[in-house]
Order: C-alpha cells, then structure tokens, then sequence
C-alpha cells in the first residue's frame, strides 16, 4: 500500500510542475470548523503545496455554520481567488455557495467530505478501501474462527461504506465457511464508552467464543480492547483505522492488529496541487489519478481517492519517520515489542 | 426614544448645524462608525471591501439578523430579553422546509414548484413563529415567569424540535419562487430597481414636508426651508446612491449563459445585465418602515415604549401591560419566521444548524444600535444600522484573512465598548 501513496506522490508532483508556471494565483479555503486540533495539520499541508507552486493562501472558518460558510465563500470569490477547496458544513447546503463559484467559472475542490454537486472536484480517502485494509489484516491474523464486527455510528455514511469494504474481504471465506460472523452492533457516536458496552454483550452472549474483531476506527477499537482485557482474551486480533497515538501504542503492545492511517499532510497536499492545476485551466478529468465516481445522491463526480496506509507492527517506524508520533509515545510500556520499539 | 419624540425647546438658542437639521447626534456617531469601519477594512483589503459587489453581499448578509432585531428593539425596550429567536428560527424554518418539500406537494398533491406553495408556505411560517412567540408572551406576561428564563428554556425547545420535524437532516432544494427571497436568486434587475429607488426618493421627500407641514399647522417650530432642502438632498443621495451601487454589481457572465440557456437561449454577444436590488433587503426596508411608524405613530408603539419607560406607572395609567407583552413576544417571533424565510432560501435548503447563535447576533445588533437594557430606550434604524455594523466587521475581518478566535474577540470587544461608549455620551447630553 505505501508504494500507492508513493506512486500518487510522484504524480501529482507531475501535475505541481505543470502548475509552476501559473504564478500569482490565490487559492482560497473555507473550512467548517477550525477549531478541531486535526485540520491544523491539514492546513500546513495545504500551504506547503501552495507555497511550492507560488501561490498564495487565503482562508475564513465557518465556525461550523453553514450560513457562514455561505459568507465566507462570497468573501474569498469577492476576493478575488482562482479556485476554492471546501471543506463542507454541510453537503447539500453548500450548494449555493458551489453556484456562486461556478458563476464566477471558479473551481471547486470538496475537500474530505462530499460537496453533492457534479462541478465540484471531490478529494477523499478511499473509505470502502480503509473497510478492506481491516477485514485484509484481521483476517491475514486469523483466517478462521468467529468473527464479530463493530461498526462505527448509524448516521454516518461512513460507517456503512466501511462495513461495505469489510464484506467485500471476509466474503469469500465466509461463503468457504472459514469464518463465522457471529455478532454486529452499530456503536453509538463513534464512542469508546459504547463500543466496549456492546462488546461485554456480545461476549457474554457468545461465551467468549470469539477469535477476531473487526472495529471500524481506533475508539471503538480501545473500546473492544477494554472489554477483551477484562474477560483476558486480549491479544486476539482486532482492527481500527486514523492512526490515534494510543492505538499505535496498541499494536506495539500486541493488542491491537492495524490502525488504518489516513495521513492529513497527504490529503492537504493533494488538495493544493489540485486547485492550483484547476485554477491553471487544467479540466476537472485530466487531473492525474481523477475517476469519475457516483455519489450516494446520484450525482457524477470527478474525483480522486487517496489510498489509506494500513499500519501493524511490521512497519511502525514508518509512522514514526513521518514524524507522526514520537518514538517514546509509541513504545510507552512497551518492552521487546517489534521496531523501533526493541 | 427621547431622541425620537422629543421637540426642541424653541426658547434655546440654535447651536449648531446638526441641532438646525435636527438630526440625531448618535445616529450619527454610528454612520461615522460604521463608514470608519468600511474605509480601514477597504485599505486593508486593497480596495475590495467597498466594490458594489461586496456592498451587495454584505446587504444580504445582514437582511435576516437585521429582521429579527427591529423586533428585538421592542422587547428590550419594555425590559425583556428573548433568547430563542435563533432556535424559533430553526423552528420556522423547519416547519416551512416541511411544509413546502413534504406536505404541500406529496400530502396535498399540489406536486414540486406550484405557484401556490411559497405563498401557503409563508403563511404557515409566520402562524407558526406568531403563536410561538404570543405563547411565550403569555407565559411572560400572565403567568409572570421572567423573559430570561421562559426563552432560555424556548431556546434549548424549538432547536430540538426544529431537529425532530426534520430528523436533523438537511431538508431542500426548496421551492424555486421560494428561494428568490434568498438574495442573489431573486433581484429586481436594474431597471426595476431604479424605479423603486425613485418612488422611494419621492416618498421621502413628500414625507419630510408632510411633516413640516403639520408641525406648522400646529403652531410648533419648523427647520428654515434650505435645512429641509439639505434632508431631502441628502435622502435622495442616500437612496439613489444605494440603487446605483446594487446596479454596478454586473451578473457574472457564466450565470447568464445559464439563466438563457435555462429558457433555451442563446445569449447575445456582449449582453449584460445588473442584480439591482435584491427582494430580501426590499422585505427589510419595508419592515424597517413599518416598525418605524408602529414605534412612533401608533397607539401601540407609544405604548411599549411608555410601558419600557416605567412599567409600574404605564400600568396605573390604565395600559394592559400584560396583552402588551403578549403582542410584542407575538410580533418577535412573526418577525423570526420571515427571518427564517429569507436565511433558508438563501442556503437553498433548510439545514439542522440554520441559527445557531443568532439569539446572540440579533441583542448585540440592538444594543449596538442604542437600544437600553434597562428599557424604555431604542429605535429602529439604529438595530439596523447595528446588524449592519457587525456584519461588516465579520465579513471585514474574513476578507482580511483575521483568525477566526480574534474575529470573535473583536466582535465581542465591540460590543462592550459601544455600549460604554453610548453610557458616557448619554451622561455628557443629559439624556436619561
């Protein structure tokens, strides 16, 4: 999976350079909600890109409004940029704002979550592809036995694409008998606190006859682990994804089998080659690794997904070459475990 | 609403232009504010800030803020406070997206854009917020809970209910004659606009002789004739001024491609076309009106503000205090409901968070317009010309790429100082 990333790397540095001549070009970014920690990393990364394509970096925060959000965008194209990345309030209500844009033959990039409008540029990663990274790993640890699947929140469309790519890998051995799904529960919000309630049920109801989790991020993950470790069945495989410190920590120490990473200084990166290359008259389908992709709401978009880097013990120095977590956050109390931590 | 009703002694000297046009001094610290506010963010912006297109986006900005703040006026004026316009809003907003994407076109089969559903659905939403808030005017005024708290509690209600009738998602498109009360999706065009700028024109003008007229026909005292010739010059500049930039605003030619190609067109090489006024802000204006004369040339408006002026004594002298606070809470939440009109047809779509904080935006208006907490104090351009004021801050401060924690500071730091600063001026003129 990391020669992906590689390979994509190097092709959008083949459309960076295609950008370099398209001096003086002003990229605006509207984000929802500034004040969650993780869009800081994405917004290094964003400038880095811009700053290497010599372009220039404006931005407003919608303080998770999306009437706001509207204003912002009126503000950055009465500012004069051109081309915008949208990280969405909301995927519908956005739409004028995409009007607005398109009125004034500005590019739009949907930056992380769906902007449902067919003249926006749409820039993910590949959830259904994070699904089957788990189920890959899970099921590589343990290729047989009873299965149980945490799924992350019923209102969260992602969940569900998640749940979908996990099928898609356990299919085959379900269908040759290998495996059992014994158990599936939604969990609540995402949190930690229900995933392991759900799964003490779950246990209890199965007589801890259990062999592998597949949870769907590493909050429900610490949940399940919580509740494995009070019945002393950790250690059995279980899945998760977003690189969290402490499920890092997890897989050093053995009780954790992946946490799918998805880099934000990738995607950041990513956004701000594409909305330079849009802004320099490059059309939505000739950017390099751009697919046409149906949404949920039927509407055909160009886009691009990036593809997810699945970490186990086998490769955690990568995450922490990438400068991602330090050393010593990762082997807290962690002693012969696999590289860097022995 | 000293400012208003009072009439110069005639026994003291004239001491300056201001005091021979009668104008109002604070009104006037304000415009020096806001125009201050203007010109630092058009230097700061390399002269983008003061473009007729971002004069246009600021106007819409403030419509649905600048609505619910002309009603706010009233119920701080008689000593109440309503917390839960932002979530009545949503509540509004909700039942009209219901309305008008559910009931009326699958329910009652009058099918998706029929002529008839933006002006059914209107009416649905202005009961809705007008019960809403007469019901809170009863809890209020008969049942004496204080405004604090029975909004307080309205505010955490009518978000969540607003959340239930919609399961929280976002509800939309809506209906298309709806949504031109948006803003940019429904303009006058120039032409239109300049007939309305010069109705308007007239009708300000026969307005302040009208006055003058009568002040004579009483014996009071009137303005020399050129002071009353500078008003109407100044009005007419004003008004005219305004239409003209709204019209220099051109549509971007890629949006008319689109509007002709709609109808099955070819656009002419070279055509052009102006936004001109947009509806929402003629909604405001004739609500601005409106207010305006319910505050000073009306039974009910003399009323509120001598009820605001000393509660104890309006109610001895025979006012019903109580039906009172039953019509202003009434009027506030009508108010919220075409505010709710106007803030969803322009996100096109009715959205779980549409509001949010408004309750906030909509008492800082006012009492950056001069609106008293302790009551009996306030007028209606003045909310106006406050919701204009932190909009432009807010949009300023988002152009010039301000952090957005500063951005709050700023507007938070303003508040309190234009209320400190209203305190002190009002102790050097001897206003109460």
């Amino acid at each position: 999976m990391k020669k992906t990333t590689v390979a994509l790397a190097a092709a959008f540095s083949a459309t960076l350079s295609t950008a370099a001549i398209a001096q003086d070009l002003t990229i605006g970014v509207s984000w929802s909600n500034f004040q969650e920690e993780r869009w800081k990393t994405d917004e290094a990364a964003i400038k880095g890109a811009l700053d290497a394509a010599g372009a220039a970096y404006v931005s407003a925060d919608a303080q998770s409004s999306s009437a706001k959000q509207l204003s912002d965008v009126e503000s950055l194209i009465a500012q004069g940029v051109d081309a915008l990345i949208i990280l969405a309030q909301d995927a519908q209500a956005i739409g004028p704002a995409v009007q607005a844009a398109a009125d004034e033959g500005i590019p739009v990039v949907g930056y992380d979550r769906l902007i449902d409008d067919a003249r926006a540029f749409y820039l993910t990663f590949d959830n259904v592809e994070v699904g089957r990274m788990q189920a890959r790993a899970v099921l590589a640890a343990q290729p047989n036995g009873n299965y149980v699947m945490i799924k992350g929140s019923p209102t969260d469309p992602n969940a569900d694409f998640l749940r979908g790519g996990q099928q898609e890998v356990l299919q085959s051995a379900i269908d040759a008998g290998d495996i059992t799904i014994v158990a599936e529960a939604y969990t609540d919000g995402w949190l930690p606190a229900n995933a392991q309630r759900n799964m003490e049920q779950i246990l209890t109801a199965q007589d801890n006859n259990v062999d592998a989790v597949v949870a769907s991020n590493d909050g429900t993950a610490g949940g399940v682990v919580a509740a494995l470790t009070a019945q002393g069945m950790d250690g059995i495989p279980v899945s998760g994804q977003d690189g969290d410190h402490a499920a890092l920590n997890r897989v050093a120490k053995g009780t954790q089998t992946v946490s799918v990473w998805k880099d934000a200084r990738d995607l950041g990166r990513a956004a701000g080659e594409i909305a330079v290359a849009l802004a320099g008259g490059t059309a939505m389908a000739d950017i390099e690794g751009a697919t046409m992709w149906t949404s949920p709401g039927g509407t055909d978009l160009n886009a691009v997904f990036l593809a997810p880097l699945p970490v186990t013990k086998d490769n955690l120095s990568d995450v922490v070459d990438a400068g991602w977590i330090s050393q010593e956050a990762l082997c807290q109390g962690v002693s012969g475990g696999p590289a860097p931590c022995n | 609403m000293s400012d208003t009703t009072s009439t110069p002694n005639p026994a003291l000297p004239r001491r300056n232009i201001f005091k021979t046009l009668e104008l109002d001094t604070r009104l006037l610290g304000m415009v020096g504010a806001f125009i201050i506010i203007c010109i630092a963010f058009n230097v700061m912006t390399d002269g983008r800030f003061l473009t007729p297109r971002n004069m246009f986006n600021l106007t819409i900005q403030t419509v649905s803020v600048a609505i619910m703040a002309t009603g706010m006026v009233f119920v701080i004026v008689t000593r109440h406070i309503d917390l839960s316009v932002g979530s009545l809003l949503a509540t509004c907003s909700a039942v009209m997206a219901m309305t008008q994407t559910e009931i009326l076109p699958n329910m009652l089969g009058l099918g998706l854009d029929h002529p008839l559903t933006w002006a059914l659905t209107i009416i649905v939403g202005l009961l809705t917020g007008t019960l809403i808030g007469a019901f809170h005017g009863y809890l209020v005024g008969y049942l004496t809970i204080p405004a604090f708290i029975v909004t307080l509690g309205g505010l955490l209600v009518w978000r969540n209910v607003a959340w239930y009738l919609t399961d929280g998602q976002t509800i939309g498109p809506l209906d298309s004659t709806f949504m031109k009360f948006g803003g940019i999706n429904g303009t006058l065009g120039a032409s239109m606009s300049w007939i309305v700028g010069l109705i308007a024109t007239a009708l300000a003008i026969a307005a302040l002789f009208n006055a003058r007229r009568n002040k004579a026909r009483h014996g009071f005292p009137v303005k020399p004739l050129w002071a009353e010739g500078v008003l109407a010059g100044i009005a007419a500049t004003l008004i005219l001024g305004f239409v003209w930039t709204l019209n220099s605003y051109n549509i971007p030619p890629a949006r008319l491609r689109r509007l002709f190609a709609a109808r099955g067109e070819e656009m002419p090489d070279g055509f052009t076309a102006a936004y001109g006024i947009p509806i929402s802000v003629l909604i405001l204006i004739a609500i601005a009106i409106a207010m305006t004369i319910l505050a000073r040339r009306t039974r009910l408006g003399r009323y509120i503000f001598a009820t605001g002026g000393n509660p104890d004594a309006a109610e001895l002298s025979g006012i019903n205090t109580r039906l009172l606070t039953v019509k202003i809470f009434a009027l506030m939440g009508a108010l919220c409901a075409l505010s709710a009109v106007v803030a969803s047809a322009r996100l096109a779509n009715h959205t779980n968070d549409i509001g949010t904080l408004d309750e906030l935006r909509v008492i800082a208006a006012a009492v950056i317009g001069g609106t008293a907490l302790s009551g009996g104090l306030g007028t209606i351009h003045g909310a106006i010309l406050g919701a204009l004021i932190m909009q432009s801050l807010q949009s300023g401060m988002a152009m010039v790429g301000v952090d957005a924690p500063f951005q709050n500071i700023v507007v938070g730091t303003v508040l309190v100082v234009a209320v400190l600063v209203d305190i002190i001026y009002r102790k050097r003129t001897g206003d109460s």
